[in-house]
């Protein structure tokens, strides 16, 4: 692990960690002040000691390992996936009439895909997060079946799951579990979409305080035309110590209960088998019996819920890129220009070398964080799990694009699944939480961490506690290199630079931290398996070793440079400018220069 | 009757990899490979576990020759709707030279052990394409065989069977207990799906070896050489049948 990138990080926390013991007094961050993102400091996993230039060895290697019989179970449960979407799925069709046949949807249903994580005592097949995440490999080979699937049981159906009491779960999860009966999530509406906490949707309790009313539209629900069950979240009046508050709350809402109406489904660039569409409520009667959760903390739930499911999208992605491998590597094979064939040109083995390498490296995250989330106790991984999802949407992105370039005219056209993956994957970065939003929560959530144990360290600090100082200091004098950074973040005399107070508003400082960590989890998790595979002697470890050490290097670097446009002042730094600009733009709406043809002569 | 049939699974090299020879030429590479049951051992199963469901058949009962990796395929048959399995357990050199003679001596052995009322096999593997395990049980147990099935009807304590062969389609009638294997048109085999593996995992897999059964499997061939089959040549244009005759001539075929 790079011991310069771990000093410099370990100094931004404790630069924050300035201005939290000036402001005496006040331990909340003063974010939440606003309303803007919510971040919880709970008890989180691997990736929250990395903004203290911590690397918990423990937690992360070796990398996670299944027991014999999963190792068993698993080759059983994929062979029949595979040859299942290999046979029975027609993903040109799906495209093309933009709808996934019943035969094949009743496939998908035989077959137990539409309830892997329900417990097999409600009807599911009680798999762990790490087989769910190897079967997403087989099922992201069609986009608009994997988002039906995910949007169904990694959201649709997981407030009851993990937020539901015994009768709700006895009550819904077995028709949920066959398929007969399918989920959806419904939370953004048209006025809130990143910003989940500014839903207007409405509940109020009837008069004789069995039934809860809902009022009011939800938009983009995925599975929203043909869904029997949804969790819907609404604000409700809750008593705060005697005073009334607007708070949100989870509902299980059976389409049956009536006044629940479904628009038309949307025209969208890809994933198009997959149900996009509107819902209105009105007046909808929901019994009191079918609030997940208590009254009043749904937001929570809510987060929860899509903080378990992202992790997934890393092994869809490597399932994806790995196919796509396979595909474009017969054409780079065979196809011949200036009497070579294309895989000896630099350029295009350069894109099969990135693809490998993203493949490994997403792989890696995904099931390094899986393998966490299946520890006994429940850790909550939902730092990783966005880092996994920022990466893995990100490099899909481009895996997907680069892919088409080396089929070239032929990848352009519908004769060939390219221009079709690359639809498909243009919402990877947009849903589940933008990548924006996903940033944002990466570097505030590690780094109100940071700041607690660091004021929590400056405390004790303060009351004499010199042995813990002199420790702290001793550690950081072994591992910082002498280089300091100077975020700007505190003026002369320690007095607190006022951008510090609104570091909840420097998005782009925040995203180069988040991309910083991104990367670090990333050289983590690929270290750790290639380490194991070393270890246990897995076939083409070498390939592996070399794959590991030429992403490490190229982070490493991409880190670096980062860290760097994080000094205020460093002449790599454009940040300022770029504000001007998109200032001007903005303000005028438009493109400003005058046009170079012009003369004022 | 018992009610019980068993039925021959096979383990061999997925029908959709590309088989490569061993450098020493010894055999083919079979590490690291996908294997998969045989297409034909499939379609054996889905009729067995057909006539279980239409209750003329009350056990279905799996067998696999071969080293530990066999019961892979005995656990897909069973996540398929068979009952419970045997594993005989052949490993290493006598694996390498297991063929239909041994295969038939295990499987008569093991039909008069379980009382078996009919034994259903593929009509051969895709990796030695033999086609002769199914009529050597037949023999060795003096039973009456009905090969390459297309259709299968039980009717009372007899069989009406078709089989496709060169000239056409075949009906005969025979005696239980019978031997048939299975072609390609006799039906189309079930995907495992995930609910019925995790059944299976309950199921009963039994190991035994072939002295158990007082089968000695040495076998009497012996592989000299395996080599790819010969490259396809290019082919030449010919103008006129005046050329062709010359061309052979000189390629001495004619």
């Amino acid at each position: 692990m790079n011991r310069l990138i771990v000093s410099r990080t370990f100094r931004i926390g404790e630069r924050l960690l300035g201005c939290h013991a000036r402001h005496a007094g006040q331990e909340e961050l003063r974010l939440q002040q606003r309303r803007s993102i919510k971040t919880h400091c709970r008890h989180l996993a691997y990736a929250k000691d990395l903004f203290l230039g911590q690397v918990n060895k423990a937690e992360v290697f070796p990398y996670p390992e299944i027991g014999n019989d999963e190792v068993e179970e698993i080759k059983q449960l994929v062979a029949p996936v595979e040859k299942f979407f290999s046979d029975d799925v027609d993903s040109a069709k799906i495209d093309r009439e933009a709808t996934i046949p019943l035969e094949t949807l009743q496939g998908l249903k035989d077959l137990g895909l539409f309830g892997i994580m329900i417990p097999e005592e409600y009807g599911g097949l009680g798999l762990s997060h790490t087989i769910y995440a190897r079967l997403n490999e087989i099922i992201a080979l069609d986009g608009s079946i994997a988002v039906t699937l995910a949007a169904h049981q990694a959201i649709g159906l997981k407030g009851i799951l993990i937020a539901g009491n015994e009768a709700q779960k006895k009550k819904y999860l077995p028709k949920l579990a066959s398929g007969e009966h399918i989920a959806a999530f419904c939370l953004t509406e048209p006025g809130s979409g990143s910003d989940a906490a500014s839903i207007q949707t409405r509940a109020t309790l009837s008069e004789d305080g069995k039934h809860y009313l809902i009022n009011g539209s939800k938009i983009w629900i995925s599975n929203g035309g043909m869904a029997d069950i949804m969790t819907v979240f609404a604000r409700t009046e809750v008593e705060v110590d005697g005073v009334k508050k607007d708070k949100i709350s989870a509902f299980i809402v059976e389409r049956a209960f009536g006044g629940i109406a479904s628009g038309k489904p949307e025209d969208k660039l890809g994933i198009r088998g997959s149900n996009t569409c509107e819902l209105s409520f009105d007046n909808v009667p929901v019994p009191v019996e079918n609030v997940i959760g208590e009254i009043g903390g749904g937001f929570k739930i809510a987060m929860n819920i899509l903080n378990s499911g992202r992790f997934s999208m890393g092994s869809s992605c490597a399932g994806m890129i790995k196919k796509l491998i396979e595909l474009t590597s017969e054409y780079a094979a065979t196809r011949k220009q200036f009497n070579k064939s294309l895989s000896e040109f630099g350029m295009i083995q350069e894109k099969f070398a990135m693809m490998a390498l993203n493949a490994f490296v997403m792989e890696s995250m995904a099931y390094l964080t899986a393998g966490m989330m299946d520890r006994p106790g429940v850790p909550d991984c939902s730092l990783e799990a966005a880092m996994v999802k920022v990466f893995s949407s990100e490099g899909g992105w481009i895996c997907v694009s680069e892919a088409l370039q080396v089929l070239g005219g032929l990848g352009y056209t519908k004769n060939y699944p390219f221009e079709r993956f690359v639809r498909d994957c243009r919402i990877l970065p947009i849903f589940e939480g933008t990548n924006e939003i996903l940033r944002m929560y990466i570097a505030l959530t590690g780094m109100q961490y940071a700041g607690k144990i660091l004021t929590g360290k400056i405390k004790e600090m303060k009351k004499g506690n010199i042995g813990l100082a002199i420790g702290m200091v001793g550690k950081k004098l072994r591992t910082s290199l002498g280089a300091s950074v100077d975020l700007g973040l505190t003026g002369k005399d320690g007095v607190v630079h006022p951008s510090l107070e609104t570091i909840v508003d420097e998005q782009l400082v925040l995203k180069r931290v988040a991309d910083v960590l991104i990367h670090m989890y990333a050289m983590t998790a690929v270290l750790s398996r290639a380490s194991r595979s070393i270890s246990i002697g897995l076939r083409n470890h070498d390939h592996e070793v070399l794959l590991a050490n030429t992403f490490c290097n190229d982070a490493f670097f991409k880190n670096n440079y980062w860290m760097v446009q994080l000094q205020k002042h460093s002449p790599e730094n454009n940040d300022a400018n770029i504000k001007k600009i998109a200032k001007q733009v903005l303000e005028n709406r438009a493109y400003i220069c005058s046009h170079p043809l012009e003369r004022t002569y | 009757m018992s009610g019980r049939v068993l039925v021959g699974v096979k383990r061999v090299i997925d029908y959709a990899v590309k088989i490569r020879v061993k450098p020493d030429n010894t055999g083919v590479v079979t590490d690291g490979v996908k294997h998969s049951m045989n297409p034909f051992c499939e379609i054996a199963v889905e009729e067995a576990v057909k006539l279980k469901e239409k209750k003329l058949i009350k056990e279905v009962v799996a067998v696999s020759c071969g080293p530990q990796q066999s019961q892979e395929t005995i656990r897909t048959a069973l996540a398929m709707g068979a009952d419970r399995g045997i594993h005989v357990d052949v490993s290493g050199k006598d694996y390498e030279n297991l063929g239909p003679l041994q295969v038939s001596k295990i499987l008569a052995a093991l039909a008069k052990q379980e009382d078996a009322q009919l034994i259903l096999l593929g009509k051969q593997a895709i990796d030695d394409d033999c086609n002769q395990t199914g009529q050597m049980t037949a023999a060795l147990l003096d039973w009456p065989q009905g090969t390459f099935a297309s259709e299968v009807s039980l009717e009372g304590d007899k069989i009406n069977l078709v089989r496709e062969i060169d000239g056409g389609l075949e009906h005969i009638k025979i005696n239980t207990p019978a031997v048939i294997t299975a072609d390609l048109r006799l039906n189309t085999p079930r995907y495992a799906t995930l609910p019925n593996i995790m059944k299976a995992k309950k199921k009963k897999i039994v190991t035994v070896k072939p002295a158990d059964l007082g089968v000695d499997v040495t076998s009497r061939l012996e592989v000299l050489k395996v080599e790819e089959p010969p490259q396809r040549q290019a082919g030449m244009k010919v103008e006129t049948v005046e050329d062709l005759v010359v061309k052979l001539k000189e390629a001495g075929r004619v």
